[in-house]
């Protein structure tokens, strides 16, 4: 397990969460694919805390967890969009009774 | 060492797996099931990566709260029958992430990457894993720590002082962040009281 793997994992990991947010139809299947990338940018940002050699390692050990404390972060901040992001998709399907992003034109022009 | 690979490839081909389940299952009740076996895999690499707290979260907040709220949305938007349909961008969204992927392992592959030193390895692992266990001086002594104030220091380390001490600032604004997004979704999802509509 070197932490070469473990990057291209997360690389793998997001790259299908970005075919997957560019190219579905259904709302829902979009914010799959967001939490798939919010997913793989933890798993990086986990393996850095772990493998790499913060700036500030001498003076202070605790640095090390900085990367964890992001990891936090990210997954609040993910919870607050999944909560948002489903109320829209409910506000969507109750005026379009649809949740497909190419119906969703009442924007357009 | 090895069983760490084997766990290590396991959770990779369980995680990419269900990944391109998760962009490629026509049916989106399925695709949501698949998420959750990608975030238990997640968490499988918190583990492997020694940050046992964040995969309890993991587990409790992807796979307890956000897999189930988008469980509810798919069951509750009725529109199963429809699918998981691609696009028109889907041959340029191909072409994209596989560009971005390409970019991504030549920069993980050709950064000269600061690594820990190897004689830090065992004491950075202990102080990630300080966040869930209280480490007692034996542990620590074993480990090659043995004065005083190192011991203090390695015990003392851990998330929850970090998020109140160098990080309250951001751990504030997240927590507000977190209360009006609650208040937002209560107010998108209210029904509308002009037009009496559910």
């Amino acid at each position: 397990m070197s932490f070469e793997s473990i990057m291209v994992v997360s690389a793998i990991l997001f790259c299908i969460g970005l075919y997957g947010s560019l190219a579905r139809r259904n709302v829902l299947a979009v914010l799959m694919s967001i939490e798939l990338m919010f997913n793989a940018v933890n798993v990086t940002l986990v393996a850095m805390a772990k493998y790499l050699a913060p700036a500030a390692l001498q003076d202070d050990i605790s640095s090390v967890l900085t990367g964890q404390v992001f990891a936090v972060f990210i997954i609040t901040v993910a919870a607050a969009e999944i909560a948002l992001g489903l109320g829209i998709v409910f506000a969507m399907y109750r005026t379009n009774e649809s949740v497909d992003l190419s119906e969703a034109t009442a924007l357009r022009n | 060492m090895l069983f760490q690979d084997v766990t290590f490839w396991i959770l990779s081909v369980m995680a990419i797996g269900g990944a391109l389940g998760v962009v490629m299952v026509p049916d989106l009740f399925r695709a949501a099931l698949l998420l959750i076996v990608v975030f238990i895999a997640v968490a499988g690499f918190f583990i492997l990566l020694s940050a046992e707290f964040l995969a309890v979260v993991q587990v409790l907040i992807y796979v307890g709260a956000i897999a189930i709220l988008i469980i509810f949305a798919v069951m509750l938007t009725r529109d199963v029958q429809h699918g998981n349909l691609p696009n028109r961008m889907q041959m340029p969204a191909a072409v994209l992430a596989a560009l971005l992927f390409a970019a991504l392992v030549a920069v993980a592959v050709d950064t000269q990457w600061e690594f820990l030193p190897a004689e830090q390895q065992e004491r950075v692992d202990l102080v990630q894993t300080s966040a869930v266990t209280t480490l007692t001086g034996d542990v620590l002594t074993e480990a090659g720590i043995t004065s005083p104030e190192e011991q203090a220091e390695v015990q003392n380390a851990g998330l929850a002082d970090l998020l109140i001490s160098d990080y309250v600032l951001p751990f504030e604004a997240v927590s507000v962040l977190l209360l009006a997004a609650l208040i937002g979704a209560l107010v998108l999802v209210r029904p509308n009281p002009g037009t009496g509509r559910g």
